[in-house]
């Protein structure tokens, strides 16, 4: 077997561009991420499924450089917050794993990044965000 | 009007120790509170054992191996705030008049290296989302982006709880560290360095909580009382929150949960932040530390950098924070750590801290704050 799995079903497309599959609430507005049947700021059951923007802009980052517990990836990666125009600040894995190279509010795109191998010789991917190509 | 009196407290110094057992720990911090309160079995009604990792029936093995079991005997379980959840909870049991006497400790023993928690999922770790130190770095990128804190107040931080911790004999860590030998550590997840974060151990503290009348002797003298305890969870909404959640909403004007417990707490003590002579906080990292001054009010917005500079936070200034070493110095037993500092805060109102005694120490706050989120302001007052 080859080919690539998703770590989770149900957290991002595999479209070009891709992007985070959210929620948002009916009643409040507020979108949420990853997709819940319940607003998880006002409890309200009235959400429905939205594409998230496959764009944002950097809020926070950083670098993880020792393997966290359960992970089987490469080290360093990055590490931080995107805020998307949804109102959104999403946590997530960074391309880039130079701190140094990274600013504030700098444009940034969601890509699929491999993780690791599974016992099956697939190629485990996640979301992660990159810094926006320039066209 | 009840009072709740601090009737003894009792510790087991916070390390690692090969080959002792979770048990063992308890029973020491738990016959330490005893003795100090003269309080021997039958004499306290109900039990609250603060612990993250100690597992089923933490509190009743303790308890047990002294003989001393019959009573309600309840494990609390809230993060790093634990035993002040045990403690809120005891405290409550006094002034609702359910008991007279209550024991509260807490115990922990971590696993080493970066805690592993079930908090979350397997595709988490999978994803390398798992990473808690990368967590309290954005944390505090964002804190210094907004405050003007630099990597080099951060680092003074350490020196100062470091310096601190030299002189007490419960602590980790007993050794001075100078700024170059803490940014000359390795850096974990910029901009923290591994000497600007603290160590999971073991380790146990305890309290014996009395009931006693605002107006006889024993609420007044050299007694302690406990004025306050007060135990808070994240609003929704804020993504860098303890709550650790995978995402949040684009809103800088939500409350941290140690805001909302401080906030309350200062209104159960009838006290405020100008009222108080000395503080433990939770310092996991040094940036945690010093977002800790602003969330608890003691400095204005963004005057947290000023505060540390002048020297108002060490001791021998203004308002002293963490004259035990912190958990930089002590280490971090989840179960363990907000009874620690509380037993810290009794011995300096007692004028018994030693060569790190604030002198004259009347009112003191801990503070702790970790997953969950949990967060735990405890008062106490002569």
């Amino acid at each position: 077997m080859s080919g690539t799995v998703p770590v989770r079903q149900g957290l991002f497309t595999d479209t070009d561009p891709p992007h985070l599959l959210g929620g948002r609430c009916t009643v409040c507005g507020h979108h949420h991420f990853p997709r819940h049947d319940t607003c998880p700021y006002c409890a309200s059951g009235a959400t429905v499924a939205a594409d998230l923007s496959a764009t944002g802009r950097l809020w926070a980052w950083t670098a993880v450089t020792h393997p966290p517990p359960g992970y089987r990836g490469h080290v360093p990666y990055g590490f931080g917050v995107v805020e998307l125009p949804e109102g959104l600040r999403v946590i997530t894995r960074l391309t880039e794993a130079d701190p140094d190279t990274l600013r504030a509010d700098q444009p940034m795109q969601m890509v699929v990044e491999p993780l690791h191998e599974d016992e099956e010789g697939r190629t485990v991917v996640s979301y992660a965000f990159a810094p926006l190509e320039k066209p | 009007m009840t009072v709740v009196e601090i009737a003894g407290v009792g510790m087991h110094r916070f390390g690692r120790f090969e080959g002792v057992g979770v048990t063992d720990l308890g029973v020491s911090a738990v016959r330490g509170a005893l003795d100090e309160a003269s309080v021997g079995k039958g004499g306290f009604q109900a039990a609250y054992c603060g612990t993250a990792y100690g597992g089923v029936a933490t509190g009743h093995k303790v308890l047990g191996a002294l003989g001393m079991t019959g009573m309600p005997i309840v494990d609390v379980e809230a993060g790093c705030a634990s035993g002040a959840a045990a403690l809120m909870l005891g405290a409550a049991a006094i002034r609702g008049a359910q008991y007279d006497t209550v024991l509260v400790f807490g115990v922990e023993k971590m696993p080493r290296g970066i805690i592993r928690s079930s908090f979350f999922d397997p595709w988490q770790e999978e994803a390398g989302l798992a990473a808690t130190p990368a967590y309290f770095a954005l944390r505090a990128q964002r804190f210094m982006r907004t405050s003007g804190v630099t990597k080099d107040h951060l680092a003074a931080v350490v020196v100062k709880n470091r310096r601190h911790g030299a002189h007490n004999p419960d602590a980790m860590y007993r050794s001075e560290v100078d700024a170059v030998d803490v940014l000359s550590s390795r850096v974990v997840c910029e901009p923290l360095h591994l000497w600007m974060l603290c160590s999971p151990n073991e380790g146990a503290a305890a309290v014996v909580l009395r009931r006693a009348d605002e107006n006889s002797g024993a609420s007044t003298g050299g007694r302690v009382r406990l004025a306050a305890a007060v135990l808070r969870s994240h609003l929704p909404g804020a993504v860098l929150s303890e709550s650790t959640p995978m995402a949040g909403l684009a809103d800088d004007s939500l409350p941290t949960p140690t805001t909302l417990a401080a906030t309350a707490a200062y209104e159960e003590a009838g006290l405020g932040p100008r009222d108080l002579d000395v503080v433990e906080c939770q310092d996991t990292d040094a940036a945690r530390e010093m977002m800790s001054y602003e969330e608890l009010g003691l400095c204005p917005p963004a005057g947290a950098a000023e505060m540390l500079e002048a020297g108002v936070t060490s001791v021998g200034g203004r308002l002293p924070v963490n004259p035990s070493g912190g958990l930089l110095s002590k280490g971090e037993p989840l179960g363990a750590s907000a009874l620690g500092q509380v037993v810290e805060l009794v011995h300096h109102l007692r004028g018994e801290a030693g060569t790190r005694q604030v002198h004259g120490a009347r009112v003191g706050l801990a503070h702790t704050v970790g997953r969950g989120a949990n967060a735990g302001v405890v008062i106490v007052r002569r």
